[in-house]
């Protein structure tokens, strides 16, 4: 008895590949076009970036995908306790590469996505670099995904560490 | 698991409430140390410095090792663990996100194919 063959689901490999720079990479079965599509239109972007198990949904998203543009993401349960998540692009090559800034703490991270066509399917490789190690540990994973009580105690600890 | 955790959570507060255990950490975060060094860096007595860095060894931020009369002092694999935890969380997170982001993928193929006939 053999079952319906399910599709190969693509790994996610995540690495923090120096003090202060973090990889993110996974291949998609599409064209490089399409997956930049899912990157760059806010009504896409919505359908994907904060999924269920993120357990914040998103309340808005607007994308001005061009160099200088801006970008800003809500999330929350409602507007009076939103997150808001903004900065702008500094590299925008359509269905090749987008680079921006995550402007809403003072020691920003810059993010890299490159879109890698081949056989058509996309390796998409994230790339996120932050200043310092400090500001790593502080601002990484802000979004969700870090248990409450490791973020307490890691934000504690560069407080404590960066007040010296 | 729960209480112990918080136990464990606690320890670490209670460790890193003081200015010289945090600045203990940081020396070692440079390099090992041995108690005599710390001491001295600190401007302590030796005794005072054993208890300091036996709270942070309670806490898991600091193990330490004797060899003959020296003992040596470095971080702790505590941080490493969390930090393997934190990865682990994080990639979840972006499997999560691309597992939708594949049906957004599939459907725009299908859009586009549709389309094109």
């Amino acid at each position: 008895m053999e079952s319906k063959p399910t599709p190969m689901k693509n790994p996610t490999i995540v690495e923090r590949t120096s003090e202060r720079e973090l990889v993110v990479a996974r291949t998609f079965n599409g064209p490089a076009h399409i997956v930049f599509q899912a990157w760059t239109k806010p009504e896409l972007f919505m359908r994907w970036w904060a999924p269920k198990s993120m357990g914040v949904p998103m309340l808005s998203c607007s994308m001005d995908v061009r160099v200088g543009g801006g970008y800003r993401i809500a999330f929350g349960h409602d507007a009076s306790s939103a997150m808001e998540f903004f900065g702008k692009y500094l590299e925008v090559i359509p269905n090749a590469r987008l680079v921006w800034t995550n402007e809403e703490s003072d020691d920003a991270a810059i993010t890299t996505v490159t879109f890698e066509e081949k056989d058509g399917k996309t390796l998409l490789v994230l790339h996120e670099l932050h200043p310092s190690t400090e500001a790593f540990d502080a601002n990484s994973g802000a979004e969700g995904g870090m248990p409450e009580q490791f973020e307490q105690l890691d934000e504690l600890l560069v407080t404590l560490v960066a007040g010296r | 698991m729960v209480q112990y955790a918080k136990a464990h959570l606690d320890a670490s507060f209670a460790a890193l409430s003081d200015a010289t255990r945090r600045g203990i950490l940081e020396q070692l975060g440079r390099a090992d140390a041995s108690i005599t060094d710390l001491a001295e860096a600190f401007q302590m007595t030796l005794t005072g410095m054993k208890k300091h860095v036996g709270v942070l060894e309670q806490a898991g931020f600091v193990t330490t090792e004797k060899v003959g009369r020296v003992r040596t002092c470095r971080l702790g694999l505590r941080r490493l663990e969390e930090e393997a935890a934190w990865i682990e969380a994080y990639r979840q997170l972006w499997d999560a996100r691309f597992d939708e982001l594949d049906r957004v993928v599939e459907e725009l193929k299908r859009k586009e194919k549709d389309d094109g006939e």
